[in-house]
């Protein structure tokens, strides 16, 4: 077992710690995407080169490397179609939004 | 021994997440919810990979994320308005 | 050829993922993508030669640094927003006009406006990208077009075109 790679298992279960109390705290479904998408991801990421660390350049290392980028176009691009879905679903926007450049292009 | 507080606290975070499943006043809020539940099992199988020594625990990690994808797709296509064979 | 580029691309994916050269694992491999070209080629990018360039390489290294230490100061940005007791959150959806013109490079920019600190892609309607933020901080559209998109425009402009 690996000193650094416990390290970065610690620093990524921080982020998603988080990632989670922003999911809880914050008030509308926009707002909880952008706290839980960024976090989480950049979190398990942490932990994946905390694997790919301890392995080093073997197969389940390599394969810990490679699960890097899925995970991150996997959850940005769901967080996409999350948020579109839920705009054009009507789901309204926060009181106290502030602006809404995307009323005008609906139809 | 660090290890088993970490897996602790990742089934925590899960908790919370289910809290949101529950409590969640609309349908995206209760997705998006269970799309990070999808990601953080993707750090336990991880971390358990690394704790028992078995590889394929890596291969359980991808596999989720990728089914953990297309259901998060599929409910965001819904809520677009479209039929789901479009 | 456009095939022959997804193929290559899709074997040593599977080289790197399974990781052993014995030869029952190469044959499902060259099956495997041969089945993945053959249903998805016509979806591939259409300038594959900037695959066979060395430059684009060198600058998509450069760009993953600064885009790591971009998604760390977005994560300690989101920290900041969630602990502290009384939230410190404006949100707002704003137009951002971007010069890209590829398809991919635009992929790759609402890709990496998602992982910034505060911002999240809505929805990407030709050049018009409507992006969340979480808290604008100003109305004029040349300031906010200038903080969201000046870092990573021109590096994308430089990879992908």
């Amino acid at each position: 077992m690996n000193n650094i790679s416990l390290i970065f298992f610690g620093i990524g279960i921080l982020f998603d710690l988080f990632g989670c109390i922003g999911l809880i705290r914050l008030p509308d479904v926009y707002n909880r995407l952008q706290s839980a998408t960024k976090s989480v991801t950049l979190g398990t990421c942490s932990i994946m080169f905390g694997v790919f660390l301890n392995y080093g350049f073997s197969g389940i290392g390599l394969k810990a490397l490679l699960s890097i980028p899925l995970i991150f176009f996997a959850s940005t691009v769901a967080a996409h179609a999350l948020i579109r879905g839920s705009y054009k679903y009507g789901i309204k926007l926060w009181d106290k939004t502030v602006v809404d450049d995307y009323k005008d292009v609906q139809k | 021994m660090m290890i088993d507080i970490f897996l602790y606290l990742l089934l925590g975070m899960s908790f919370l997440c289910f809290i949101r499943v529950v409590f969640g006043p609309t349908m995206a809020d209760r997705m998006v919810a269970i799309d990070i539940f999808g990601i953080l099992v993707v750090g336990v199988c991880a971390i358990l990979a690394v704790k028992t020594g078995r590889m394929f625990l890596i291969d359980i990690g991808i596999a989720w994320i990728l089914l953990s994808f297309i259901g998060t797709i599929t409910l965001a296509k819904y809520l677009t308005g479209k039929k789901l064979d479009e | 050829m456009k095939y022959l580029t997804l193929f290559i691309c899709m074997f040593l994916l599977w080289l790197l993922l399974t990781f052993n050269l014995e030869t029952p694992n190469i044959i499902v491999g060259l099956i495997a993508s041969l089945i993945t070209t053959l249903v998805f080629g016509k979806h591939f990018l259409k300038g594959w030669k900037k695959f066979f360039q060395p430059r684009r390489y060198f600058w998509i290294i450069i760009y993953l640094f600064i885009f790591t230490w971009e998604c760390i100061k977005a994560n300690f940005d989101v920290a900041y927003r969630v602990l502290s007791p009384r939230m410190p959150i404006k949100p707002g959806i704003v137009k951002v006009k971007s010069s890209l013109k590829t398809e991919i490079g635009k992929t790759f920019l609402a890709n990496s406006i998602t992982m910034t600190p505060g911002t999240i892609t809505v929805d990407v309607i030709e050049d018009d990208f409507y992006i969340h933020w979480i808290y604008v901080s100003s109305k004029n559209p040349q300031v906010y077009t200038k903080k969201i998109l000046g870092r990573f425009e021109k590096h994308i402009k430089r990879i992908f075109e």
